[in-house]
């Protein structure tokens, strides 16, 4: 089981490549869909594009796979420049959010379609095909037909196929959004493994974060066509570029606070700011909910940061806890364990902890709390 | 809740339980006894005479007749404008089809085609004859083809005026069936577009191209009154020969004849039908 | 920490030549394809049509205009044993809106019913409703002789035909109705009428058809045009209706103009219905919405 992937490491080793996106633009009448997007993939890294609906992120997947045209722009791949190419040459493996598999051929034929394509004889591409197989964890489903499998077999089917062509540059389009949740999570983890194993570079879009967080070497989340954040994931979640991340990563309380001297106090509690020059003044400070803690040794009686709670959140290990403070809401995450004392209604007093945190002057709806985005 | 609610027909759900209930079928009665008599039946008498003589005793002498030359020609000629026919309109109709499919789902041609298809699938007979015969005929309005009452081309141009209509109904479905992502899948993994309509796009199709047309061929063996109109003193087809064979004025004795050429054709089209049926099937599984 | 890269640090090396893109000059390549396709067979649609238009026009000298032929429908009487024109358009009329009357008042309720309480007998409703498409109608009428000798005695008008007619537009309108209830889930809508009390006869009559109405309006079109252009069966059981009018007219007087202008308003009538038809499906749902 090992030699199909020492070999398909060792073909990546040779060809892993860099991926460079200049100045790309698209749009669609009075839409503007790109707005000159500045991208660059390191060899054999996995970069996710996050972000909402309409942000660009599958327009820019399919400019590099040249199924659309871009306006303006240069797509470069391993010193290459191929913007001029048509998909069909540009030596890439794509897997699509669904129905992506040829209904009429058995799952070893839909693998060896591309190769059929490039003429590798028939005992060679089923070989190929076979590993291809292998490394997916479906040789046994080889003669079957697509709508004999499960959807997240049909999505590994999809992979297999696409790698089977060696391809320079692997693009994901959503490849998680049809599946159950539990097979989501553990395809994902599937898919990265392979992609470590394979070494290729590799452009994975999506709209969920979680998935973006957990898979990606660098995730770039983005807004109306432009790149707000492009950085590792733990720098988009714990250090936001802007609010725009902030709020569409992870959750946000909205607090209001007063700057002065270079820190911002919040209810009562001062705390570091992220950006340096931020003037004085008020500001509307954005509080992660694992920030958010049990403060001991204070009075539950009254307080900035004293409130009744309203509901509880089982998550598993940590849970959300909605307290409300008299004029706002606030969500705390706390431990399972912690929270298991405090039955809705009851009495608590909170306190925030002094992490670094992103203010920004604007003053919409104040106090309340953010919704994580989908 | 015991709901003992009364039906049109009077008949009480059996979850009231006590009382014996009238069974559900009932209701539908008065349909399939009027399909009884008004298709079935008549279908019946058709089958069943075929193996009477006109003194009404059972014998085989009709069908033996299918057998002779002679109408041997008519089931000839009946294969060979169906044919063709067929052939023109599915050709045509899926060149028709492909250029509807591949424009704007709510576009204003779209819709236009597909209403006038709807409209010209069903338009044809004596008007749809002389409609052409007025374009094309002795004192065409646009050109004297000479070729006019040739059979079958002449009468296959006519035919295909509600051929490709029709293929267009059934076809476009097809297409539309066929998803975006194989195209841009099959392009990814380097296929030009040749090569998609070889190896994908074309297998998809055929089953349903292949039912569509069958049922051409069974539409065009049917027609009867758009070559009555065209030409009614030469009897090419089966249905024009049953035509002539219920009118004569030689009395019942062909009326059996009528019968068996009734029932030949009956047969043909059974056996094209199921293979549409068949081939419909095949397609639905793929283009769903 | 990590650098945060954002828009604008890697300068662009100045505008990229505009890429001949590959996808736009399919998608003219396709254009040019679309517009050949549809002059071509528009052009094949129309001609026939026009040319009829045309000839109903014609004068007596040719190539002149005249609208005789048009004002001919009214009074056109052949000679021939066979009532005047007007009479046998009236009753083909006629003729039209009692098939579709006995189609829906015999296929709808049975539909639902089966589709409701009797649901086994889907399939064979849907193979019966569908055989007259492999029954043609020259086979059909050979068989129906005998019985229509036995309808002669009830009564000889030509509006007899629409038993068998109903019989004949059954798979098209069957087809429009299916799709029709079809678009709903006509078993949870009937258990939640039956749950707040409802009969059968209401649920049928006030639940499900009313949401049924674009199927309805297609069936009563597809039969309408049927019975309009139907030729074969009343040819062969030797009634007089719209077509077989126009063909014996055709037999005596060769391009007589009143058949291009009959066949003409025969076509508009039955696109105005067309039209009529799909605004009125068109408004309900705008009223609805």
């Amino acid at each position: 089981m090992t030699s199909p992937m020492t070999s398909t490491r060792d073909d990546a080793a040779r060809t892993a490549v860099e991926v460079r996106l200049e100045g790309l633009s698209r749009r669609y009448g009075p839409v503007v869909a790109l707005d000159h997007l500045d991208l660059t993939l390191q060899p054999g890294e996995l970069v996710a594009l996050l972000g909402p609906s309409g942000c660009g992120k599958t327009t820019t997947l399919r400019l590099l796979a040249g199924l659309e045209d871009t306006d303006t722009g240069s797509v470069t791949v391993g010193g290459k420049d191929i913007t001029r190419l048509p998909a069909s040459k540009r030596d890439m493996g794509m897997v699509f959010q669904a129905y992506s598999l040829f209904p009429h051929m058995t799952v070893r034929q839909n693998v060896a379609f591309g190769l059929r394509l490039r003429r590798v004889a028939a005992a060679q591409r089923d070989k190929r095909a076979l590993d291809m197989l292998d490394l997916v964890g479906l040789s046994t489903q080889a003669d079957r037909y697509p709508n004999q499998i499960s959807g997240g077999q049909q999505q590994r089917v999809a992979l297999a196929r696409a790698l089977a062509i060696e391809p320079q540059v692997l693009l994901l389009d959503e490849p998680l959004s049809a599946l159950d949740a539990k097979v989501r999570a553990q395809l994902r983890d599937q898919i990265r493994k392979i992609q470590l194993e394979v070494g290729i570079t590799t452009l994975f879009v999506t709209h969920d974060q979680e998935e973006a967080l957990a898979i990606a070497d660098r995730v770039g989340v983005m807004k109306e066509g432009r790149l707000e954040q492009l950085a590792p994931p733990t720098d988009v979640y714990s250090r936001p570029a802007t609010s725009f991340v902030a709020e569409f990563v992870g959750l946000s309380n909205r607090l209001t606070g007063e700057v002065s001297g270079g820190q911002v106090t919040v209810r009562g509690c001062t705390l570091p700011l992220m950006e340096a020059g931020v003037p004085d003044g008020r500001v509307v400070a954005l509080v992660r909910p694992e920030a958010v803690t049990l403060a001991s040794h204070t009075s539950v009686e009254s307080g900035p940061l004293v409130g009744t709670v309203i509901a509880v959140t089982f998550l598993g290990a940590t849970s959300r806890v909605t307290v409300d403070l008299g004029d706002i809401t606030i969500m705390a995450q706390l431990q399972t364990s912690d929270a298991s004392a405090l039955p809705a209604g009851s009495r608590v007093a909170l306190t925030i902890r002094p992490d670094p945190v992103l203010v920004s002057s604007s003053s919409s709806a104040d106090g309340s709390v953010a919704e994580e985005e989908e | 809740m015991a709901v003992a609610a009364t039906t049109r027909t009077g008949v009480r759900p059996s979850r009231a339980g006590r009382r014996p209930s009238v069974p559900s079928w009932i209701g539908t009665v008065p349909f399939f006894g009027y399909v009884g008599i008004f298709l079935l039946l008549p279908t019946g008498i058709v089958v069943w005479d075929a193996f009477k003589n006109p003194a009404g005793k059972f014998t085989l002498s009709g069908l033996t007749a299918l057998g002779n030359a002679q109408v041997r020609g008519f089931f000839i000629g009946s294969f060979k404008l169906s044919l063709i026919s067929a052939l023109v309109g599915a050709v045509g109709g899926a060149i028709l089809a492909y250029a509807i499919a591949s424009g704007n789902p709510d576009g204003v041609i779209r819709r236009l085609y597909l209403s006038a298809s709807g409209v010209l699938a069903q338009f044809g007979g004596v008007t749809l004859a002389f409609a052409f015969l007025v374009l094309l005929g002795p004192a065409g309005l646009l050109l004297h083809a000479s070729w006019y009452y040739s059979f079958p081309w002449g009468i296959t141009l006519i035919y295909a005026y509600f051929q490709i209509p029709l293929m267009v109904l059934v076809f476009l479905p097809a297409i539309d069936g066929l998803r975006i992502q194989w195209r841009e899948a099959s392009e990814s993994l380097g296929s030009s577009a040749w090569q998609y309509w070889r190896y994908v796009g074309g297998p998809l199709l055929l089953p349903a191209f292949l039912g569509a047309l069958l049922l051409l061929f069974a539409n065009a063996l049917s027609a009867f009154a758009t070559i009555q109109a065209w030409e009614d003193q030469i009897a090419y087809t089966v249905p024009q020969q049953i035509s002539t064979s219920m009118s004569s004025e030689v009395g019942l004795a062909n009326i059996n004849y009528a019968d068996a050429l009734a029932l030949g054709m009956v047969v043909l089209v059974a056996i094209v039908m199921t293979g549409y049926a068949l081939m419909q099937r095949r397609a639905a599984r793929w283009l769903r | 920490m990590a650098a945060i890269t954002s828009v604008g640090e890697t300068p662009l090396e100045g505008p990229a030549k505009r890429p001949v893109g590959m996808q736009a000059r399919r998608r003219r390549r396709l254009n040019l394809f679309r517009y050949v396709v549809f002059t071509v067979f528009g052009l094949f649609f129309v001609l026939p049509l026009l040319a009829m238009a045309r000839w109903s026009l014609e004068g007596v000298k040719v190539g002149s205009w005249s609208v005789t032929a048009w004002r001919q429908i009214a009074s056109y009487n052949s000679n021939e044993g066979i009532p005047p024109l007007i009479s046998t358009v009236e009753i083909t009329l006629e003729l039209a809106v009692i098939t579709s009357a006995v189609m829906l008042v015999l296929v709808v309720p049975t539909m639902i019913w089966i589709r409701l309480r009797v649901r086994w007998l889907a399939r064979t409703m849907e193979f019966l409703c569908l055989l007259p498409l492999t029954i043609p109608a020259i086979v059909l009428v050979v068989g129906l002789g005998p019985i229509y000798n036995k309808i002669a005695h009830l009564s000889l008008s030509a509006l007899m035909l629409f038993w068998v007619y109903v019989v004949l537009a059954m798979p098209y309108a069957y087809r429009a109705l299916a799709a029709g209830l079809n678009a709903m889930d006509a078993i949870t809508l009937s258990e939640a009428a039956r749950s707040l009390g409802a009969s059968w006869f209401t649920v049928i009559v006030r639940v499900i058809v009313p949401n049924m109405w674009d199927g309805i309006l297609n069936a009563l079109l597809l039969t309408s045009a049927l019975v309009l252009g139907e030729f074969t069966i009343a040819f062969l059981l030797l009634y007089v209706n719209l077509q077989v009018e126009l063909y014996s007219i055709s037999r005596n007087t060769p391009n007589a103009g009143v058949i291009f202008s009959t066949s003409v308003a025969a076509l508009l009538f039955a696109f105005v219905l067309l039209l009529l038809l799909s605004f009125a499906g068109r408004l309900r749902r705008g009223i609805r919405l």
